[in-house]
Parts: C-alpha cells; structure tokens; sequence
C-alpha cells in the first residue's frame, strides 16, 4: 500500500468541495469593487526586506512539498512560491506565459512549439525542455493519479519531444486550440529531469521565486528569496507558511500579530474586521461558482420548459444573501463570469414566478414535486437548499431536500437523483466544458449529452482564430443559457485578511490564478 | 501480598484482553464507516476509473479478515502502517505529535492535582459556609461552559484586548517548552472543567468522610483536626477522585482537539482532526489503538492507586 498522490480529502481547489473551502463570506454585496488592480498604484512604492508569515489551512502531517501532488491551498501557495508552470491564469483566466516565453501552433493546431524562457533552478542548472516533458511525463504515469493527469490527457508525450534545449514540441492527440490552458493546468510545474519522489520533502528544487529553508509538515514551511528568478526577485527576505485548520485561529493569530496574512476567512469575520482600520479584509470576486445542477437526461428536468420555470424561480440575490451571507455577485446561469470568452452580453435572469408557473403549466408539472440533494460538503450548500425550497414553493413546486453524506456527496450527486447542490472553482470556461458539459466528460452532473454540442466544442479547439473562437464559445453558452442544466446563482468572493503593513496583495485574481496566494510581488511597509 | 499480585495480574490480564478487543472494534468500525474510503478520497473528481485506481492502489479490494490479519501482525512490532495519503509511517505521525500533548497533559494534570484536591478540601472544611459556597457556585458555573466558548473568551480578553499573551501558538511548532507564554491559555482552558469535577468529587469525598464514624472516632481518641483531614479523611476521599483523575488524563491526551485547534498546537488532536477529514484509515485506526491502550493502562493505574488508598476497592476491582 504504497502512497497514492494527489488524493487528500479537504480543500480541492480546481472543482468543487474543500469542507470549509472557500470559505463562503461575508458581507457587503458588490459594493467595493475597486481593488487596485496589482496594489502597486495605490500601495506606494515596494520596500525590500521582512519577512512574511501566512497562515493556511492544512492537510496535517501528510503535507508535502510534491508540487504534483499539490491538492489543498497551502500546497498550492506553496508549490507556486518554490516552481513555476510553464503558464499560469491571469485574473480572467487566460493562460498567461510563465517559463515559456511563447507558442506557436502550427495550422492543424495539434502540434505546439513552446519557447522557454531563460530561467534557472535553485541549484543554478537552467531550465530546458528535457525538465519540461520530465515533469509532463511524471505528471502522466498511468500508474499514480495525479490531479493534473487529466488536464495533460490532450498531450502525447510519446510523440512530443524537445527540440533545442529551450524548444518543445507539443504533440497532440487532436487540434487544441485552447492548448496554453493545459500548460497553465492545476498543479503543471517543472521539475528538474531525473527528480525522485523523496527529495521534494528533504529539499525541493524548483526555479520558483523563492527557496527552500525548512519545512515541518502540518506546521510550518519557511522559504527565502531566490534573488536569480528570472521574473524579478521577490521583495520580502523571507516566507514562512503556517498552518492553521481553524478560521478563528487564523483571524487570531492575525489580529494578535502572529501572522500578516490569513488566507479563507469567514464571512462575519470578514464584516466585523472591515473597516476597523485593525486589518485589511481582501475580497476576491468570482472566485467559486454556485449553482443547483439539474440532470437533464431524465424526467422532470429532460423537459427544457421545466428548466426555463427553475431558472425563472430562483432569486438569486436572496440565496447570495443567505446563503453566502452577501459575499458573492448574482450568476446568470453561466459559468466564469468575469472570465475570458464569457457571455457577458445576455440579459441577467431575474426571478419571473407568474412565466415560471406558465411554463409548468405548459409542461403538464403544475403539481411538480422534485428532490433537491445536498450536503454539509461545502459552505452555503444547506442552507442554499433550504432557501431555494421557499422560493420553489411559491411557484408552487415541492422542493423535499434529502441531506446526503459529506464523504461521497461528489461520486453520490454524479449519476443519481435529479437536483442538487453544486459549486465550482475558476477554471478557464474551456475546461468547464470539457469537463463537465460534453458526451465523454468524465463528471458529466447535468448529463448534458449533445452531439451538436461536442460538435461546436471540437469546432471551437479547432479555430485558429480567437474571435472566431469567441464566437463559438458565444453560441455555446447561449445554447446552456436558454436551455443548460446548470442553475448558475452566484459566484461567492475568496475573502482574505492581512496586517496593515502588508502591501501589493491582488485584488481581483479570483482563487486558483496565478496572482491569487502569491507572494513574490508582496512588500511590507 | 499474594492477594494483591493475583489481583493485579488478573486486572493485568484484563487489560491485555481489553487492548486485543480494542484492535479488533478499531478495525471492525473503521471498516462499518459509510461510503467507500475510495469514494471520499477522490472528492470532487468522482471519475469512477479514477475510483478505481484508488481502491485497487489502496487495497480495498482485498477480503477484510486477511487486511486485518496484517495490520494486527504490523502492531505486534509497533508498525502501524503507512498514511494513505503521504505514504509516511503512521508511527512518525504519532510520535511528532505526541510531544506537544504530552506537554499540555503533564502541565495540566501536575496543576489540577493541588488545584482541584486544594479547592476541594478547602470547601468541605467550610461546608455550608460563604468559602464553600463561592467555590461551589464558580465551578458548577465554569463546569457549564464548553471549552471552546471559554477558549475563545480567554483569546478575546487576555490576548486580543490586554495583549498580555499570544492569541495562538501558531509557528512555535513543537518547541513550545520555547514559547511558554502560549502555553498558559490553552491549559487554563483545559483545566477548567477537569478542576472543576475534581474538586467536587473531593469537597463531597471529604465531607463524606468527615461524617464518618472513624473520623468521629479519630476524634474522639483526641487526633488533632488536621491529621483527621489529610491523613485520614482525604485519601478516602481520594478514592473516586483518583478514578476521575484517570479519566481526565485520558480525555487530555485524546480529547484535546478542541484546544489543540484554538490554539493551533500540533498534537495528537490535530493529526486526528486531519487523518479523520482526509480518510486517512490507518492513521485514524493507529491513533485509536493509542488512545485505546493508554485509556487501559491508565485505568488499570488508578485501579492499582485507589486499591492503594482504599484497598476495599478489591471487591468492585
């Protein structure tokens, strides 16, 4: 029974779960959007030195520094510090070049010539393309279940070779014109060739902006700046992580100085800090989708009427009030708001009950009683359930909700029942569809099966053109707007609290984009 | 003496079978768990060929009896296993983080012995009186409040607002022993109730054996008041008090979860908190094997001191 990686049960990042992960938030509605892009503007001009520590939640004394095996936001935080991907998510998740400096594909779109930047590891050796597809090919092992297996699965690594010491060559299983997604995927970063599973515990090389010190898994990890990284040496002398399961502890550590940054904090937390001119509460927006998934393979929801009336029932401003205790922007049951190639052009839904009742009506449901599944899984989901059951009801729908197990909420909602709960991690629109919304997708929760569907998703990978390509995703989302399977309500803000002194914190990069738990551009005043 | 040695080797034999039993129940639970351990640990990505894999990398789908069969022979040479999700010994989980609970168990209990026996014995001298009444009203007031409200109290007040003391011990690791001033919250948190039902346990102890015919005894032959408490009345007071205290060291050492997670101390509470979230099987069956032999051995202890004390305790022994 040897180790099997990236398997830890608390705070996935890319999808949906983490028990109290993303953390669901508090107040305000969308009142101050007004981050100041990167905070250099407003944050003055950066000051060298200091050390930061930050305080995560944890995976306990299973934590490693594996960045393949990164799952919770600490390891992710971690492993961006200490390596870099060869791309990464800008604020509206597109893939943004990291250690490649370019691609190029070639007029098929399925072969990938990546450029790398000149960039070198902790150990002074440089990057090159043989470190690129070691790390592609340890990702890839058929025999461990590493989280980025599946987003690397357009790649033949057999056929995919390096070309020059900074040049390789991509080749792919079909046209992917989205392919610098899979180079920025969930846990993508180099490694130096030849690395062996043990070492990344005693002293992991990466060619991240900071290096290695020490590392007590479950407690602390302390890292210093690597002042050859090639995008600018970091500001801060030092980085320590610690760990921290519990909010309050977090906020307490926070408050009482221990710590300058506490990352996931509590909505109430976050009003009761607000403002106070003690800490700084950072809200990142459209950091997790919600939504209620609807099957649409079977009755009642296989009836687009009937989907059209749910869209229609829901308030959405009330579930982000209740549910998310307003820390969330309403949804238009769409995926990746604020996002690139997102849809921002369709009327936002409102609640309508008297069309909602008339499509019934017209569906022959008038009497419509549906099960509603849900789970303590992750914050707001219950309480989600129970709000929207109320505002059925006076569409005259029956919403029974059934509480389902926390362990295996995410295999039980796959296949069985009809309605429930759902979230989602930012994730490039792209990859929500593959993964979710065509025939082979492997976590299918609307059994969204539509031939044409998959058609304009391989029409949309296979067009060069990027306002083509927009246009293709456009028709797409139009077609799940009118008639989806998902009930896109809201999106709930990250909500993150630091010391006064801190200074150049992001304020728009939703979780999981390159500028979200980042540190190398962070300077204390 | 013989009496005594076959009581204890009988009550030692006991324990033994209490522990096997223990092993067998851990096992036997951990397996009635609902969903598929499989299940849990593919979280969000339920792609059943990843399902699968996981199951087949995690041996489930072997039969039970020859998984416990193993794991059993493992523990007879303290293996315990490796951590599903690090690949670690489940051994090192236990040892690192045993420092820091022992050290939170030893500071409490060696303060809640003078502490809760003191206030004990202070409100049966005065029983019915204005001293006995104080000490009984805050306890009984204390008892009520559960450690995590008072913990968050005493966060609030002596380290947020009078800044007297660390919130947390959040980056002190394990060396606590280095950072003393973040120990003295969450060991007044965990002497709060404990302090509390022992020194009721002694106040009624005493005045029960204050009320006996020996001590009316005692007195009548003269023997000055004081020795009538200490030497007579208190360790027959001490008799369930002992058997409390057991019990007490055995929640500290298992259940200081809460504590260890509002102060944020690496102790055998978080890895149990973790290794629970995370499905982490044999860490949680190494832990409750722990915890399962020290509850015996302890109580086996305090057996062996009330038998002392009070050597009727034989019979119920």
């Amino acid at each position: 029974m040897r180790e099997y990686p990236g398997l830890r049960r608390r705070g996935f990042l890319a999808a949906a779960s983490g028990v109290g992960a993303l953390a669901l938030v508090g107040c305000g509605g969308s009142d101050n959007d007004s981050g100041s892009g990167s905070g250099g503007g407003s944050d003055g001009k950066p000051r060298r030195g200091g050390r930061l520590r930050a305080a995560f939640a944890g995976g306990g004394a299973s934590e490693t520094l594996d960045p393949h095996l990164a799952n919770l936001f600490a390891d992710v935080a971690r492993a961006k510090a200490l390596f870099d991907k060869l791309a990464d998510y800008g604020d509206d998740l597109s893939a943004q070049p990291r250690l490649a400096s370019g691609w190029e594909p070639n007029a098929g779109l399925d072969r990938w010539q990546v450029t790398l930047r000149k960039a070198e590891f902790h150990d002074g050796k440089p990057v090159t393309a043989e470190d690129v597809l070691f790390s592609f090919r340890r990702i890839a092992d058929p025999e461990k279940a590493f989280r980025a297996k599946a987003s690397l699965e357009p790649i033949d690594l057999k056929a995919s070779r390096a070309v020059d010491e900074r040049t390789v060559e991509f080749v792919l299983k079909r046209p992917t014109a989205e392919f610098p997604n899979v180079l920025a995927a969930f846990g993508a970063y180099i490694v130096p060739n030849g690395t062996s599973d043990t070492a990344f515990d005693k002293k992991p090389v990466g060619s991240g902006p900071f290096r290695f010190v020490s590392f007590a898994p479950g407690r602390s990890a302390v890292f210093r700046r690597n002042d050859a990284h090639w995008d600018g040496a970091p500001h801060l002398d030092e980085l320590e992580f610690v760990v921290a399961n519990e909010e309050s502890a977090r906020v307490n550590a926070l408050l009482g100085g221990q710590v300058e940054y506490a990352h996931e904090l509590n909505p109430t937390t976050a009003r009761a800090h607000e403002g106070k001119g003690r800490i700084e509460i950072v809200r990142l927006r459209n950091s997790a989708m919600q939504a209620f998934a609807m099957k649409t393979d079977r009755p009642p929801f296989d009836d687009k009427r009937i989907r059209e009336a749910f869209f229609l029932i829901a308030d959405r401003q009330e579930l982000i009030d209740g549910a998310l205790s307003g820390a969330g922007t309403v949804g238009n049951d769409l995926f990746g708001k604020g996002y690139e190639y997102y849809a921002d052009g369709l009327p936002q839904r409102e609640q309508d009950l008297d069309r909602a009742r008339s499509l019934l009506r017209k569906a022959g449901a008038e009497k419509l009683k549906v099960t509603l599944d849900t789970s303590a899984v992750a914050a707001g989901f219950t309480e989600a359930a129970g709000i929207f059951r109320d505002q059925a009801a006076e569409a005259g729908v029956t919403v029974e909700v059934r509480m389902g197990s926390k362990d295996s909420y995410w295999a039980d909602i796959l296949d069985s029942g009809t309605l429930c709960c759902y979230r989602s991690g930012a994730m490039p629109i792209e990859s929500h569809i593959s993964q979710r919304l065509l025939t082979d997708s492997t976590t299918n929760a609307t059994k969204w099966h539509h031939k044409d569907f998959d058609a304009l998703y391989q029409q949309a990978q296979s067009t060069k053109d990027e306002t083509e390509r927009a246009a293709v995703f456009g028709r797409m989302q139009r077609r799940l707007y009118a008639e989806g399977g998902f009930l896109v309500w809201g999106f709930a803000d990250w909500i993150i609290g630091t010391g006064r002194e801190v200074k150049g914190v992001e304020r728009k990069a939703p979780a999981n984009t390159l500028d979200w738990a980042r540190f190398d551009k962070v300077w204390l005043a | 003496m013989s009496g005594l040695r076959s009581w204890a080797a009988r009550r030692l034999l006991l324990g033994g079978a209490q522990t096997v039993a223990v092993v067998v129940l851990v096992f036997a639970l951990t397996e009635a768990l609902p969903g598929d351990a499989a299940v849990a640990l593919a979280g969000d990505q339920p792609d059943p060929a990843r399902i699968a894999a996981i199951r087949e990398a995690l041996d489930l789908d072997r039969p039970a009896y020859e998984r416990l069969a193993d794991w059993a022979t493992g523990l007879l040479h303290a293996d315990f296993g490796h951590s599903l999700t690090s690949g670690r010994p489940v051994s090192s989980y236990i040892s690192d983080a045993f420092g820091p609970t022992l050290l939170l168990a030893g500071l409490t209990v060696a303060l809640l012995v003078p502490v809760g026996v003191g206030l004990g014995v202070l409100a049966a001298r005065f029983e019915g009186r204005f001293v006995d009444r104080l000490i009984s009203s805050v306890t009984l007031g204390v008892y009520a409040v559960p450690e995590f409200a008072f913990g968050v109290l005493l966060v609030t007040v002596f380290a947020l607002r009078l800044d007297w003391l660390p919130p947390t011990a959040v980056g002190y690791g394990t060396d606590l022993l280095g950072h003393p001033a973040a120990l003295v919250l969450p060991v007044l948190v965990l002497l709060s109730r404990p302090v509390c039902s022992l020194s009721r346990l002694v106040r009624a102890g005493m005045i029960d054996a204050l009320a006996s015919p020996y001590v009316a005894q005692a007195r009548r032959y003269g023997i000055p008041g004081a020795r009538v408490r200490y030497a007579h009345a208190l360790p027959n007071a001490m008799a369930p008090a002992a058997q409390q205290l057991a019990r007490t060291v055995d929640w500290l050492l298992c259940g200081v979860i809460v504590v260890e997670a509002l102060f944020v101390i690496p102790g055998l509470g978080t890895v149990l908190m973790n290794a629970v979230a995370e499905r982490d099987v044999p860490v949680v069956q190494g832990l409750a094997v722990v915890f399962g032999v020290i509850t015996v051995v302890l109580n086996l202890g305090a057996d062996l001191i009330t038998h002392r004390f009070a050597p009727r305790a034989e019979v119920a022994a």
